[in-house]
């Protein structure tokens, strides 16, 4: 049974259309990564599930109860979730053990249970022994943990995390990743994680929505965004992909024959006859000496990561610059031939952020 | 040089004045004891009763303030309101209105021939006290008119909440009224305590409110002791009530330690975030939030307007008997429009002066801090924290005897009154300035400096354009507060050198209330326009220098 659904869900700021007709559902104890650029609509797309707005069009459902839509809407008070601010929203009055304690008190828990579940989920974020500290006394991943054990100790079945690692350091950041999925394990909850850094929902989630301008593009496990993207969007924004325009002249049982300029390329793909975009990622690109698939022209080297990241500019056909690592270092200017190994192909069309099937939306 | 002159301006309109008062209020007893004059004073029944109505009066009046200055600060900061400018405004206006005026328009309003009350059979039988003469009439008015103080410390509070604050508990299940209690009054409190102490210092210098409904109730409190008995006494009695200037002056510093303690300890560091917005509407409350501030703000002002419509005290109010004949009268009589002449040339020339002091001086504390700026900075807020009465009394004790070089008194002259009010508004307009100058780049003068610029040059041609909009409203908030200054001139004023503050005092006194109704909304309305222009026109200025603003 899904957990959570979204049925044409639109909204409104003033005349920016902050989301425009989303659509997807994700099964029970999935942890869904909303993934995009800012301003895509991700954040707005959290707080419509959370309650803090509303959304103009469409509904949403957390199992078969609709939580708004239609001329129903339940105030985030009465929806049972958890959520992460950015911010953390620690309440500064308050200790540690008072920011947790204050939504079991009011939910009327007696005071050993409440002990109980205090003690509990501070064990599970990881900070015994500081219950007496206010928000101000904490370092910012401690903060980060009393937020997240705020929302646990009401054992809600959905967790919303907004951006809850963009306030920390780097090395804390991939600290608090690897606890989150531990967290995640551990609880029964659905987990809905908004962020703009693709390494990092691709680090924690089952499930990314990527979204673009407040479109979904597509939902699917982190490998399908990576090898089968749903758009040259898609395809670019994940794992610094590139495209470059192709002609489809057959699709077959999973596969498209494409002309890339003058060559031919067999590769996967579910684009239909005509025009497409060929996605692929450096490790599809590999240098030959000797013809290859698209020529080009060698324009700027890098140092990066032990080899030299080149970038090169198709000569024969007009597409954009395609990046892949050398051992060697070339004068600017050098032909490089290029051959392709790999890739996926989508459709090319005014409206080429088309959205995967269902089958696709609900992999477990 | 520049510094030199400060120390000059600050030592002759604050240092000498408070000096003379320790010096007076310290001076041995009549039998030669040390410390002998205090001791008597402070024994005495007298000053003891005097004492226990301030404290009376104050703490009742913070009372008051503090429950509708929060109250209302969280209705207009927490609901969706449709009235939410004009409903800021009406509850702003008694900071506006000043407390003679006030005081005399709640006596109009609840006394036997109350305008409004009478026709709806609800005033005091003809003949009954007025209900206000008591201690608890001084606390009710006094309370209404600073329950603005405390609505501004706590609505700026909730105004810098963060959003998320309040979400992150909703989402926790969290009914409204918990997280009101709960979490927001935990945050604010800081500036509720804040609030209530600025209201508390507001209160045991009010001189207006406690002169008309004290002196006629036989309520004494340490304000109106010091002036009946310098008016009954004269100068002789200086030493005596200096001592109660001092109890005055001390109270008013413990005052504002325990709110600086308040507001450094007590405060949380708040995490930042989008301020939060209100949505939820409310229309029954806001009917009644609007009835509740019309009650406090406007319909005093209309009994005194009535009643100032009509031609004697005791005719009823209706249309064949109201006329304009009051303020004909007032504005025929002499010395009213002395007055009025007076008080605008006293105010502008304050606004004036205080706002060529306070350019150079926030200059150098910002730009150039040195030991004795920060102690003239520090001294310079006395004479505003400090009770009028304690200002006032420190000048008659330093100007009494005739200046030397000259040889001539200033006491009883005009000029008295341009130093007292110079040196009790010089705040007003130095700390805007000094704000505006604070988040300058200081870059600016460095770059000017580079360029070759003189001190001089450098202040008038880069300091003074960015500080200008600010030193603006300073000045103007200056005219309006001394328009109606009475505190002070209660006890500097003489034959001929009236304010508007004093004659309505008199004319109140001498039993001429339709007169002193008239003069009272006269004045009132100048302060109002002014107000009114100010806001209109007030686009340019800088965001918050008008305290009245949203």
């Amino acid at each position: 049974m899904p957990r959570l659904s979204l049925k044409a869900v639109t909204k409104h700021f003033e005349r920016h259309r902050a989301l425009d007709d989303v659509s997807f559902s994700i099964p029970d104890r999935a942890f869904l990564a909303l993934l995009g650029p800012s301003g895509c609509g991700k954040t707005t797309l959290l707080r419509l599930i959370a309650g803090l707005e509303l959304p103009d069009q469409g509904e949403i459902l957390f199992d078969d109860q609709v939580m708004a839509g239609g001329h129903v809407f339940m105030p985030p008070e009465k929806r049972g979730i958890g959520m992460v601010f950015q911010s953390y929203a620690l309440w500064p009055t308050m200790t540690v053990r008072g920011n947790v304690e204050f939504g079991l008190k009011v939910a009327g828990l007696g005071a050993r249970e409440r002990q109980q579940r205090i003690d509990d989920v501070l064990e599970v974020v990881g900070l015994q022994g500081l219950n007496d500290r206010r928000p101000h006394e904490l370092s910012g991943g401690q903060r980060q943990r009393v937020a997240l054990a705020r929302s646990l100790a009401m054992r809600p079945k959905l967790i919303l995390l907004d951006e809850p690692l963009a306030n920390l350091d780097a090395h804390l950041r991939d600290a608090m990743l690897a606890e989150f999925r531990r967290i995640h394990s551990l609880t029964d909850a659905t987990f809905v994680f908004v962020t703009h850094d693709q390494d990092e929902a691709m680090a924690v989630a089952t499930h990314v929505a990527v979204l673009d301008r407040g479109c979904l593009q597509q939902l699917g496990t982190p490998e399908d965004l990576y090898r089968r993207p749903a758009s040259p969007m898609v395809a670019r924004f994940i794992g610094r992909g590139k495209t470059l325009p192709v002609r489809v002249v057959s699709a077959q049982g999973g596969r498209n024959r494409v002309m890339l300029g003058s060559e031919m390329l067999d590769l996967p793909g579910c684009a239909p006859v005509g025009e497409g975009w060929l996605c692929f990622h450096a490790s599809d690109l590999h240098s030959v000496s000797d013809g290859g698939h698209l020529k080009t022209e060698l324009v700027g080297q890098v140092f990066q990561n032990g080899a030299w990241l080149s970038h090169c500019l198709p000569s024969e056909i007009d597409g954009n610059v395609v990046s892949l690592p050398l051992a060697e270092q070339f004068a600017p200017g050098t032909r490089i031939n290029l051959a392709i190994s790999g890739g996926w192909v989508v459709e090319r069309g005014p409206a080429s952020h088309g959205i995967l099937p269902a089958d696709l939306a609900s992999v477990t | 040089m520049l510094v030199s002159f400060l120390v000059v301006y600050v030592a002759l309109t604050t240092l000498w004045p408070l000096a003379r008062l320790f010096a007076h209020a310290l001076q041995p007893g009549e039998d030669g004891t040390h410390l002998g004059l205090m001791l008597t004073t402070l024994a005495s029944r007298s000053t003891l009763r005097a004492l226990s109505g301030t404290l009376q009066t104050s703490v009742l009046s913070v009372l008051i303030s503090t429950l509708l200055g929060v109250a209302l600060a969280f209705a207009v900061s927490l609901l969706k309101l449709r009235t939410r400018p004009a409903l800021t405004f009406l509850i702003l206006m008694p900071l506006i209105v000043p407390s003679q005026t006030m005081a005399l328009a709640w006596i109009e309003l609840l006394g036997a021939q109350s305008p409004i009350l009478k026709p709806l059979g609800l005033a005091p039988p003809p003949g009954a006290t007025n209900p206000l003469y008591s201690t608890g009439g001084i606390a009710l008015v006094m309370g209404i008119e600073h329950m603005p103080l405390v609505f501004i410390a706590v609505r700026a509070a909730l105004r810098a909440l963060p959003a998320d604050l309040v979400e992150a508990a909703r989402i926790l299940g969290i009914p409204a009224s918990r997280i009101g209690r709960g979490i927001v009054l935990p945050i604010v409190m800081p500036s509720v305590l804040a609030g209530s102490l600025i209201a508390f210092t507001a209160a045991i210098g009010n001189f207006g409110v406690p002169a008309l409904l004290g002196i006629p109730g036989r309520i004494p409190v340490l304000t109106t002791q010091i002036y009946q008995r310098l008016n009954g006494f004269g100068p002789a009695a200086s030493g005596q009530v200096a001592t109660l200037a001092l109890l005055l002056a001390l109270m008013a510093a413990l005052a504002i330690v325990s709110r600086n303690l308040v507001t450094k300890r007590f405060a949380v560091p708040l995490p930042a975030g989008a301020p939060f917005v209100p949505r939820r509407r409310a229309p029954a409350v806001e009917v009644l939030l609007c009835l509740v501030v019309i009650a406090l703000s406007l319909v005093p002002l209309a009994a005194l307007a009535m009643t100032a419509l009509l031609p004697a005290v005791g005719v009823p109010f209706g249309a064949d008997t109201v006329s304009l004949d009051q303020f004909r009268g007032v504005l025929d009589n002499d010395a009213v429009r002395r007055a009025f002449a007076n008080s605008l040339l006293l105010a502008c020339v304050t606004a004036l002066l205080c706002g060529l002091v306070s350019i150079p001086f926030a200059f150098l504390c910002i730009r150039r801090p040195n030991p004795v700026l920060k102690v003239l900075d520090t001294a310079i807020e006395v004479p505003w924290v400090v009770p009028g009465t304690v200002v006032a009394l420190g000048m008659i004790l330093a100007f009494l005897k005739p200046l030397p070089l000259i040889g001539v008194s200033i006491y009883g002259t005009m000029t008295i009154l341009v130093i007292a009010y110079l040196a009790r508004f010089l705040p007003l307009v130095l700390r805007p300035i000094a704000a505006a100058a604070q988040s300058a780049d200081p870059a600016l003068d460095e770059a000017a400096r580079v360029a070759g610029a003189g001190l001089a040059r450098r202040i008038l041609s880069i300091f003074f354009p960015g500080v200008l909009p600010a030193a603006v409203a300073g000045a103007i908030v200056i005219v309006m507060t001394a328009l109606n200054e009475l505190t002070v001139s209660s006890l500097l004023w003489s034959s001929g050198n009236e304010t508007i503050g004093v004659m309505i005092f008199a004319l109140q006194y001498e039993g001429n209330s339709t007169a002193a109704a008239a003069v009272a909304l006269l004045s009132t309305f100048l302060v109002t326009a002014l107000a009114v222009i100010v806001t209109a026109t007030g686009g340019w200025l800088p965001k918050g220098t008008l305290p009245w603003g949203e």
